[in-house]
């Protein structure tokens, strides 16, 4: 009897610390109000909306009112060509980019480190940061004009005596293009990390080697890069999570009609299935999709650097 | 004298690996550069020029009629003034939604503090699509308004951690001596917080900014109203205007019945980058501090 008293004492007790704490910090919940509106609607709710994925989705009944079929639509989506292409395309230019993009801004970091005049790699830092400013419409923009029959680059090849290079329109050299303007656009911005990370080396380590007559690579082998490396692996942990999900702007603007073989991604298949031709249902499970994919690959990715006694994200 | 000495002594260092690098890193900056000089040679020169293919990073043919075109286009000047407003505009809701966000979830003692923090970094990894916010935004009704160029996107749950994580770096005693002062949690917000995190602020106005600036996606998915065209719209459609890829095929030139000389298209670029150039170098440093910040909160 006393023990339930107690209790029941207690819980009352804890319901006026809870009234008392919500009370004092009333004004942050009232702050928090609307951010926390904003994460509800423009997050939470298309979360809830990827329940058209299940539906046969009908524009006028809504998703209360579409009937519901269960795995059909990714049935359906299963067994299309168009499907797979774009699918394959985006594990294809993520993995060329990668194995291009990423080594490319630690490559570029580590020399950047090497620099002693302080002047000129201040100012080359300016420049080289300056393309990840641009937006993907004016790097597309750029490249059809630089690259196309008659843009510069091809007349340079032709002045040369060269024969001309369909940069734009045949297969493996869009794919070249693709890529590298994608490293060209990232590689100085990419160095920040990395460059913040070495600051972070102890200098001693480096005026120690020097004594021991160490070479600059062996520094850097066995200095920089092993300082640099939880950096290293958080960002390749964050970027297989993004494996299967792919921006929209870069190839929507860089590709086109000849080669959708290779520039047809899942974003731009979504586009065009979803919002062009109005398939709903399909366009939100492919959608899902990838989310689900982005997610285990994330986790996963994680799991597997902690396992080998590396820093994970969380 | 002796500073002669020293940097004679310097010079006398720079070995061949010195050299290597700083020619690598002078070509890799030329690439940054190249683009640029060969659009304005291109906006500078005559058409007839560019088709025989003349140009290269000096102008042939100097003309200035390209900018006077853009210059007496009244929609193309629209565009420019509109994208700056919406700029502006979009950055200040987005910047008051992260203020009001961030602050509260520096305090350990509010309840439900990790719960609400979770919620938040979950919708990091995890998102509906591209779909079912596009039927959000038209269900909402905010097609072919401007709200839907302002809201999905008003608050980037990446700046609001940026932006607490400086919050919480602030000395936690400023804030304890004017609680007991008095001052009320708002009252710290506005008259001590804030104040001291300028800095920090004017890097995600930034950040905010030349999203929305470069932002390109939204307008095509939510705005037919040409209108409501931001800047990157415009000048997608200008440049894919009756784009041939080769002499064989055409292009899939979306709006083929207008044609738009290669020159326009390198002003057309150029106008578009030309606000970002202004303000660039103010620009790189903040975006530099706040790659830092977020780099060390890892």
């Amino acid at each position: 009897m006393k023990a339930v008293l107690e209790q029941g004492y207690a819980s009352a007790k804890k319901k006026n610390k809870f009234l008392h704490n919500v009370k004092r910090d009333k004004w942050l919940y009232a702050l928090l109000l609307l951010p926390f509106a904003y994460i509800l609607i423009f997050r939470y709710a298309p979360i809830y909306g990827v329940v058209m994925a299940f539906q046969d989705y009908n524009m006028f009944a809504g998703i209360k009112g579409s009937e519901w079929v269960g795995m059909d639509v990714f049935q359906f989506i299963f067994q299309q060509d168009s499907f797979y292409r774009a699918l394959k395309n985006t594990l294809l230019l993520n993995v060329y980019d990668l194995i291009a993009g990423f080594p490319a801004p630690i490559i570029l970091a580590i020399l950047l480190n090497e620099v002693r005049v302080a002047k000129f790699k201040k100012f080359s830092q300016t420049v080289l940061y300056l393309p990840h400013f641009l937006s993907w419409v004016i790097i597309g923009g750029m490249v059809y004009l630089m690259f196309s029959n008659s843009g510069m680059v091809n007349t340079f090849l032709a002045n040369l005596g060269l024969a001309k290079i369909e940069f734009l329109s045949q297969k493996i050299p869009w794919l070249m293009t693709y890529i590298s303007v994608g490293v060209w656009q990232q590689i100085g911005w990419g160095t920040i990390i990395y460059l913040a990370a070495m600051t972070g080396i102890n200098k001693e380590l480096y005026e120690a080697s020097d004594m021991d007559g160490c070479s600059r690579l062996r520094k850097v082998w066995h200095i920089t890069l092993p300082g640099i490396k939880s950096t290293i692996n958080i960002l390749l942990i964050l970027q297989i999570g993004r494996m299967v999900s792919i921006g929209f702007d870069r190839p929507f603007v860089m590709g086109n009609s000849l080669v959708s073989d290779y520039s047809d991604v899942i974003s731009t298949f979504v586009y065009r299935v979803g919002i062009s031709s109005g398939d709903f249902s399909q366009a939100t499970a492919v959608g899902l999709f990838q989310s689900v994919v982005g997610l285990i690959l994330l986790i996963g990715a994680n799991y597997i650097a902690k396992r080998l006694g590396e820093d994970g994200i969380w | 004298m002796v500073n002669k000495a020293s940097s004679l002594g310097n010079k006398k260092k720079m070995s061949v690996a010195d050299r290597v690098i700083i020619v690598f890193i002078v070509a890799l900056s030329f690439t940054c550069i190249v683009p640029f000089l060969y659009m304005i040679a291109l906006s500078l020169s005559s058409n007839e020029a560019i088709i025989s293919q003349k140009v290269g990073l000096w102008p042939v043919g100097f003309t200035l009629e390209t900018y006077k075109t853009i210059l007496s286009d009244v929609e193309m000047l629209y565009t420019l003034g509109y994208s700056i407003l919406l700029t502006v505009f979009y950055t200040v809701v987005c910047m008051f939604l992260t203020i009001c966000g961030a602050y509260p979830l520096t305090k350990k003692r509010l309840m439900g503090r990790s719960f609400i923090l979770s919620a938040l970094v979950f919708t990091m990894y995890f998102s509906g699509g591209l779909i079912p916010s596009y039927m959000l935004v038209k269900n909402l009704g905010m097609m072919n308004t401007v709200w839907s160029l302002v809201l999905p996107g008003a608050m980037s749950v990446f700046n609001l951690i940026i932006l607490k994580t400086f919050f919480t770096s602030l000395p936690e005693s400023l804030e304890e001596s004017a609680a007991i002062d008095g001052c009320t949690d708002m009252g710290i917000l506005m008259k001590i917080v804030l104040p001291l995190s300028l800095p920090s602020i004017a890097t995600l106005s930034l950040f905010y900014a030349v999203d929305r600036w470069n932002g390109f996606q939204d307008a095509l998915f939510y705005i037919t109203d040409k209108h409501l065209y931001p800047m990157q719209m415009k000048l997608y459609q200008i440049i894919s205007a009756n784009q041939q890829l080769d002499s064989q095929h055409g292009g899939e030139g979306s709006a083929g019945s207008f044609i738009v000389p290669e020159s326009l298209k390198a002003a057309s670029v150029m106008f578009t980058t030309i606000p970002i150039l202004l303000i660039y170098p103010k620009l790189q440093k903040y975006f530099v501090d706040g790659v830092m910040t977020g780099a060390i909160k890892g």
